[in-house]
């Protein structure tokens, strides 16, 4: 009875998903000769999604190298780290208003104003994340699995009440406004605003006559995020510390024994992680323009999902999953209905747990998991 | 330093002991509670602190008093949002309607703010004497009457188990809303537009209602879509409204949603990929009504927005209106551009009215079934809004809608609309 399952079990599983598929798909929108008409009728939409999707791939992706990170090293699911991103966004926003570039049209400010605001962003989530796993984690690393997540999920809690504080203080920022810290507060359109002074076009296609968006926010995310992914592989790959990070994540146990010193790697790989989070807080305050106490949560979930789907620990793979899970919103919501884009998204990762839970280029983690 | 600081806490102390005494000595007058019910954590703070100043300063101007100085009217304005959602919380809103309902000296029950947190707590409060609900902004028809296309065929009565209504508004419903925003699409000369909701309730029943109205007056609707709340970005489904009307954009979008929801990412998207407000125009309902919106979206990102609420614009409001919002800003140290705030200040006066004319009849305010049959008695109310009665449905008489559009960063009143 039990080898009968065993043999059956995935093929029960996938007719069940196909025909679920077939069903509910023409109601979610995934009508397959609407949606070919719509490619056939204008093709350079289709492009326009591509670079929309890969936009927002990019931030989702490196966040998802946070999570991956973190799981591969201590086989933890850090749910502060969707948020540790927030206040990426909220401290990268205060710089620029200290700073003055929120205020002036001189491009040479906007830009310096952005730098520091890159800088300050990043080292405040590094601290931060370094501080969660110092405080609420490395007590708890051989306690129960399950003390430590429940652990995550309430530093993410507390992480997300200190965004509500923090955007209700308008004597920092004073676009905060006096509508306290619950709502959206915009993150103004810095980048256009450089472009602009400069006598620019925003959109860097504008003079082909294409009718397509690429505009400077899309370049700065994708060139900022594939530099960071870069540096990082490159750090992983061929540094010593690196070394000692992929040691630990294969075996702690070993490589305590080689002379690693196992609670400072785990501190660097949380560095490393939060400091990627403020990144991604500066370049998602450029591009989508909105801080918000709550912004961490759904792109945390879709950052977790994009680290499953190309194989939790892996970090080629979750740059993949980061970009598929982009493009994949991007598509549903441009030829499909946007009510059902997040039915996509979580229905890929619902698909990649049963077929393939080792995610698209396998895990990458110790012998324990 | 230590000195001085013994002695003031002396003097609190005494003060307290004094006034505490004071308090207990001087009354024998009954006390009658009314509560309200309003999200006071998250954006919709703004709109919920103007409503709660509204009515306090209506009992005010009572005297906290009822019945020539027999009772004694306390208020206290609860909240119904929780942090965890930042909007308001179901959990929250049906322990505040249990909470009311077992304080016997609570006779008024004032909310909610979302028409979803209404269907949650009439049917408790409806088997509680029945205690009376009076709402300042409630608009989803189906609490008080069917409305064809928007509400379940077994609505309203499934809220009202005892079998006696419960529930009045002062507030319009959505169903005249459509019917006010179409009004507003034709008088700005628009020809097509594109609806976008938030799946909610209240945004999905005002987007249905717009899309059945503006069909009625010869608006082309292209389609009607929701949009995920909590997305980051929303510029996939702005490049694709932008050539939904054969390849260019519509004249106009109209968003069925909470300001909570989103609102302001939409806005900037759409103005990102189509363009300022004007080229496009982009409208929405009573919920995005609020500053809120702007301070989310920017004021420049925010200006020439259209958005309609109950009420009457401010310069269209009668005597008691214009004094109202003139006590308002002598009490809070500055003037309201809440449009609410009118109709939180008719919400407790309406409950204060009932409270005086049961004891006018020689009964019992203190009776929860004499306060609900009082309120639905009200006829020809002297209100801030105008004259206006509650029907049989609980529903009020005056339709008025004001329609606000932004200007240099914050709300100004465009006109008012009729149904």
């Amino acid at each position: 009875m039990k080898s009968f399952f065993r043999r059956f079990m995935r093929p029960i599983i996938a007719i069940l998903v196909i025909y679920l598929v077939f069903l509910l798909g023409p109601i979610a929108g995934l009508d397959f000769p609407i949606i070919v008409g719509r490619i056939q009728e204008s093709p350079k939409m289709l492009v326009q999604f591509l670079i929309i999707g890969l936009a927002n791939g990019a931030i989702v992706a490196i966040i998802a190298l946070g999570y991956t990170m973190v799981y591969g090293i201590i086989e933890l699911i850090n749910f502060a780290h969707g948020d540790v991103y927030m206040i990426g966004v909220f401290t990268a926003l205060s710089t620029l208003s200290v700073t003055g570039a929120l205020t002036t049209n001189n491009p040479v400010h906007l830009v310096l104003g952005i730098v520091a605001a890159l800088v300050v962003a990043m080292i405040v989530c590094a601290s931060l994340n370094v501080a969660i796993e110092r405080l609420a984690y490395r007590r708890l690393r051989n306690a129960p699995r399950l003390a430590a997540l429940i652990s995550a999920i309430g530093m993410s809690f507390i992480v997300e009440n200190i965004g509500l504080i923090w955007a209700a203080q308008s004597w920092l920022v004073p676009s905060f406004g006096t509508t306290g810290g619950g709502a959206q507060k915009s993150f103004p359109d810095l980048l256009s605003k450089i472009m602009i002074s400069l006598n620019l076009d925003p959109n860097l296609l504008a003079s082909t006559g294409l009718g397509l968006r690429f505009t400077i926010k899309d370049l700065l995310v994708i060139v900022l995020a594939s530099i960071l992914m870069i540096g990082l592989r490159f750090f992983i790959q061929n540094t010593r510390l690196g070394k000692a990070m992929r040691a630990t994540a294969q075996n702690r146990d070993a490589a305590k024994m080689m002379g690693i010193n196992i609670d400072r790697v785990i501190s660097i790989t949380f560095l490393i992680g939060g400091g990627l989070a403020g990144a991604a807080g500066l370049m998602a305050g450029l591009y989508n323009n909105t801080a918000w106490w709550f912004m961490g949560f759904r792109v945390g979930i879709q950052a977790f999902t994009a680290a499953v789907l190309g194989g939790i620990g892996n970090i080629t793979g979750a740059m993949l999953g980061g970009f598929l899970i982009g493009l994949l919103a991007a598509f549903s919501d441009g030829y499909m209905d946007a009510r059902w884009t997040n039915l996509w998204v979580f229905a890929v990762l619902v698909l990649i747990l049963i077929f393939r839970p080792t995610g698209l280029l396998g895990e990458q983690v110790g012998e324990k998991a | 330093m230590s000195k001085r600081l013994f002695v003031t806490f002396s003097v609190l102390v005494i003060a307290s002991m004094l006034l505490a005494a004071c308090g207990g000595a001087g009354t024998t007058a009954k006390t009658l509670k009314i509560v309200s019910s309003l999200p006071m954590t998250g954006a919709n703070l703004v709109i919920s602190q103007a409503i709660v100043n509204a009515e306090i300063l209506r009992l005010e101007q009572a005297g906290g008093k009822a019945c020539g100085g027999k009772y004694n009217v306390v208020y206290e304005a609860w909240d119904d949002a929780s942090a965890a959602l930042g909007k308001w919380d179901p959990a929250v809103e049906t322990e505040n309607a249990n909470k009311a309902a077992a304080d016997p000296t609570i006779i008024a029950y004032l909310g909610t703010y979302n028409s979803g947190a209404a269907k949650l707590s009439i049917p408790i409060l409806n088997q509680a004497g029945p205690l009376v609900m009076i709402s300042p902004a409630n608009t989803y028809p189906g609490l008080t009457h069917a409305a064809a296309g928007l509400t379940d065929p077994d609505e309203p009565d499934k809220y009202y188990p005892s079998g006696i209504r419960n529930y009045a508004r002062v507030a319009a419903t959505d169903d005249y809303q459509g019917s006010v925003d179409a009004n507003l699409m034709v008088s700005l000369g628009i020809k097509t537009v594109y609806i976008v909701d938030d799946n909610e309730l209240y945004g999905k029943g005002v987007a249905d209602s717009v899309h059945q109205n503006a069909t009625k007056v010869g608006i082309t609707v292209i389609a009607q879509e929701g949009y995920d709340t909590k997305a980051a970005d929303y510029k996939a489904l702005m490049t694709k409204i932008s050539t939904s009307n054969a390849g260019g954009p519509p004249d106009a979008i109209f968003i069925g949603a909470v300001v909570d929801n989103n609102v302001a990412q939409v806005l900037k998207d759409k103005v990102a990929i189509m363009g300022d407000n004007e080229t496009v125009k982009f409208i929405g309902p009573d919920a995005i009504y609020t500053g809120a919106l702007i301070e989310g979206a920017g004021a420049d990102v925010a200006e020439g927005v259209y958005a309609s609420a109950p009420g009457l614009a401010f310069k269209d409001l009668g005597e008691v209106g214009k004094k109202f919002l003139a006590d308002y800003t002598a009490r809070f140290g500055g003037a309201t551009k809440e449009p609410y705030a009118v109709l939180g200040f008719d919400t407790m006066g309406a409950a204060l009215k009932a409270i005086e004319d049961v004891c006018a009849a020689g009964g019992d305010p203190t009776n929860r079934q004499a306060v609900r049959d009082a309120v639905f008695a009200i006829k020809d109310y002297d209100g801030a809004l105008g004259k206006w009665s509650f029907d049989a449905n609980g529903d009020i008489t005056l339709l008025w809608y004001v329609v606000g559009k932004v200007t240099g960063g914050q709300f100004v009143e465009f006109g008012s609309f009729l149904p």
